[in-house]
């Protein structure tokens, strides 16, 4: 009796043990996930800091190092979205217009992107006659460059930013307001009247959008009290600042689509008037780097309103960087779906939006926010 | 500062010429300050080919003249002919003749009015609009066979009578079609930015509209109530119970709304007609070799675009002597360049796309 007693207690501390176990087994695997990001960069370190001791170069080279890959990781992901959204953007215009979209290549027309990218690789590049041809070269090369910069200070996941400035968002309003001078040159240089005139609209509507946008991130900031991406983010850890700034979430939302020149407010491009704005006299590769800023922005645009409003990497159980993606994806199809709901705004329309309304309201945001800030602490909550 | 005008060329080819179309625009800045209209690129001579084929033959050029509203087309030729002749048209020939010419009227004002907000840049307006359109297109294939270009309609009455199935599906429809335009309208019509873009814009006053001679929505939209349908009757419109459809103010959003309007009225003509629709011939005896006596007839009929007139001049031999077309849209097109300056570039598209032609009847 007593010896199946004992077997007994052993069994019962063995499974208890076990599920001990289990559950640290799964903590650490989360963590483990959570950082699977971070200990891949730390790895990468190990080897490079290993190749350089090896080599007896300077540890700047490290450094070095590291920045050429946190730029292949950002350049994967530009690529990667865009890949990607160039499929789900066409399947679901299909879904919302009764029809298919692209199914054929591949499993449910996956491979799509790829033979889109393949076909436009290997089309002419064609420069026309009476080009500026360095202004006409180099506005598609330019105009990816301040997407990706502006990309470093993204937090995309728990410590998971390139380069984690302490004036972040700062950099990163400063970076993105370059986008305009590319789009000016590729309008000018084109020698077309369709170009130039959708070059005009680009820079009046960005300049024009980035006020209200700026504003309504100001908001943020004076909550938060650091314009530091990552302590913006902890900031979320209890509350995430879409309840307390709605407003700002919503001139954030219609200013970042006009920076991105999405539908309501495509007027750069403005296919029914300009037939193709800026990017006309654009074919093959150039064409498609404009294509893939454009969707670069849109995802740079969606991730920044993660990170201000909706709590970055902050969700319960899963890893920082799926609850990042999952946000943003979702932000991302909302951009999507306005774009094959609406009609496009008229270019006055457009500037008396941002100027007459989304000026004010950002203003008036910033300005309830500081009365707000300013009794939560004299209260001493 | 010292500016200076920028002239652009909209067309031959252009996303929102609706074919091949060029209007030199002069610009100051974003604002139009003047234009020219350049049509004929599409020019096939049509009245002159008809000079040389016999009055049956000329049935299938018609389809190509406002391609969109072929039916209409090949009802107002032959009964240019038929009024020549004296022809008296079976009973049942004549309600299929309305059936189908109300069918193509909704056709064509689906294009218009999804073009019109595609030019506004809404992109799934267009492709809801198409859908609508394809349930017609079946229903014209299944009686005719053709599609875009149905060659239907006969001196003395219509070429084939319906399939049994085309009651039912028509009834189908119909009821398809009062869902969907509800559908379409809370897509398009009731959005702020598509009213912002078209209230109040490209007005053209009742006076003008007179003068330039419009006919059509256009000219309805301006507040002159004239349907040709009810001023002129043709055919048997004087059975049916419907009311031509006129808005005051002129602008593009009138101008698209009548078209709105003008659906529904034409699927409650549809009803009336399907409703008394009678047995019978479909085809008149008509006399193999067609030598109308010497003399001539003007003949208009309420195409969807405005008023569409044949004018055919008999010496008494098997070819038409002289025809000439009234093409509603060429007329409705002269008024473009009277009201384009002081409009923004995108208004212009937007006055373009809510005058709505068709380049085929515009260069003819």
């Amino acid at each position: 009796m007593s010896l199946i007693h004992t077997a007994w207690n052993y069994l019962w501390d063995f499974g208890v043990q076990m599920f001990k176990l289990g559950i640290d087994l799964f903590w650490f695997l989360l963590d483990f996930a959570d950082n699977i990001f971070l200990l891949a960069a730390d790895l990468v370190r190990l080897a490079l800091t290993m190749l350089t001791g090896w080599l007896g170069l300077d540890s700047i080279w490290v450094e070095l190092g590291m920045v050429l890959v946190y730029l292949a990781g950002i350049l994967g992901v530009i690529m990667l979205a865009a890949l990607v959204l160039l499929l789900v953007e066409r399947r679901v215009a299909g879904f919302v217009q009764y029809r298919l979209g692209p199914n054929r290549v591949g499993f449910q027309g996956i491979l799509q992107p790829i033979a889109d990218m393949l076909k436009l690789l290997t089309k002419e590049n064609i420069t026309p006659a009476g080009v500026d041809k360095p202004l006409h070269t180099l506005a598609p090369v330019l105009v990816l460059v301040p997407t990706i910069m502006a990309f470093a200070v993204v937090p995309f996941g728990r410590g998971m930013a390139a380069l984690d400035l302490n004036i972040g968002l700062f950099y990163l309003i400063a970076v993105t307001s370059l986008t305009t001078i590319p789009f000016l040159m590729g309008g000018w240089g084109s020698n077309n009247k369709y170009s130039l005139l959708g070059g005009m609209r680009a820079v009046a509507q960005m300049i024009s959008y980035e006020v209200p946008m700026v504003f309504s991130l100001l908001g943020v900031v004076m909550i938060a009290g650091s314009l530091q991406m990552s302590q913006i983010v902890e900031a979320q850890q209890k509350v995430w600042f879409v309840f307390l700034q709605p407003l700002a979430f919503f001139v954030y939302i219609i200013a970042a689509t006009a920076e991105c020149n999405r539908l309501p407010f495509d007027i750069p491009e403005g296919e029914s008037e300009l037939t193709a704005g800026v990017y006309t006299e654009y074919t093959g590769m150039k064409w498609s780097l404009f294509m893939m800023t454009e969707y670069g922005n849109l995802v740079l645009v969606s991730a920044v309103a993660t990170t201000m409003f909706l709590g970055g990497w902050h969700g319960p159980l899963l890893p920082g960087w799926f609850w990042f993606g999952l946000k943003t994806s979702l932000l991302l199809g909302f951009f999507i779906l306005m774009r094959w709901t609406f009609p496009r705004v008229r270019v006055d329309q457009l500037m008396k939006i941002g100027w007459k309304y989304l000026v004010p309201v950002s203003l008036l945001n910033v300005f309830i926010t500081g009365i707000g800030v300013y009794l939560y602490k004299s209260m001493g909550w | 500062m010292k500016t200076q005008e920028l002239t652009i060329n909209m067309g031959p080819q252009h996303p929102s010429t609706h074919g091949v179309f060029r209007l030199i625009l002069n610009l100051d800045g974003e604002v139009a300050t003047g234009s020219t209209s350049v049509p004929g690129y599409l020019h096939r001579g049509l009245e002159k080919l008809a000079e040389g084929r016999t009055y049956a033959q000329f049935i299938p050029y018609t389809d190509r003249l406002d391609y969109l509203s072929s039916m209409s087309n090949n009802l107002g030729y032959v009964q240019a002919v038929e009024k020549m002749l004296s022809i008296k048209v079976p009973e049942r020939a004549e309600y299929l003749r309305v059936i189908f010419a109300e069918l193509q009227r909704i056709a064509n004002h689906l294009v218009a009015i999804g073009t019109f907000a595609l030019d506004l840049g809404a992109w799934t307006a267009v492709v809801f609009a198409f859908n609508y359109r394809e349930k017609i297109m079946d229903l014209f294939s299944m009686t005719c066979g053709g599609r875009l270009t149905y060659n239907y309609m006969r001196i003395g009455g219509v070429s084939h009578d319906i399939p049994w199935a085309f009651i039912p599906r028509l009834r189908y429809f119909l009821d398809y079609m009062e869902d969907s335009l509800a559908e379409f309208q809370r897509l398009v019509t009731g959005n702020e930015i598509f009213q912002a873009r078209t209230k109040g814009i490209g007005i053209i006053s009742s006076e003008k509209a007179r003068d330039y001679g419009l006919s059509g929505p256009n000219l309805r939209a301006s507040g002159v109530n004239y349907d040709v349908r009810k001023n002129r009757p043709y055919g048997i419109y004087e059975r049916f119970d419907f009311k031509a459809c006129v808005l005051e103010n002129g602008d593009c959003f009138d101008r698209y709304m009548v078209r709105v309007m003008e659906i529904e009225e034409s699927i409650k003509i549809i009803r009336q007609a399907v409703r008394d629709l009678p047995e019978g011939p479909v085809m008149a005896q008509v006399p193999r070799n067609i030598k109308p006596p010497v003399g001539e007839v003007y003949h208009s009929i309420e195409n969807p675009k405005g008023e569409l007139g044949f004018y055919l001049v008999s010496d008494g031999g098997p070819k038409p002597y002289r025809l000439h077309i009234r093409r509603p849209s060429f007329v409705n097109l002269a008024v473009l360049d009277e009201i384009v300056p002081g409009w923004l570039v995108a208004d212009v598209v937007a006055i373009l796309a809510s005058l709505d032609i068709v380049l085929g009847e515009v260069d003819g």
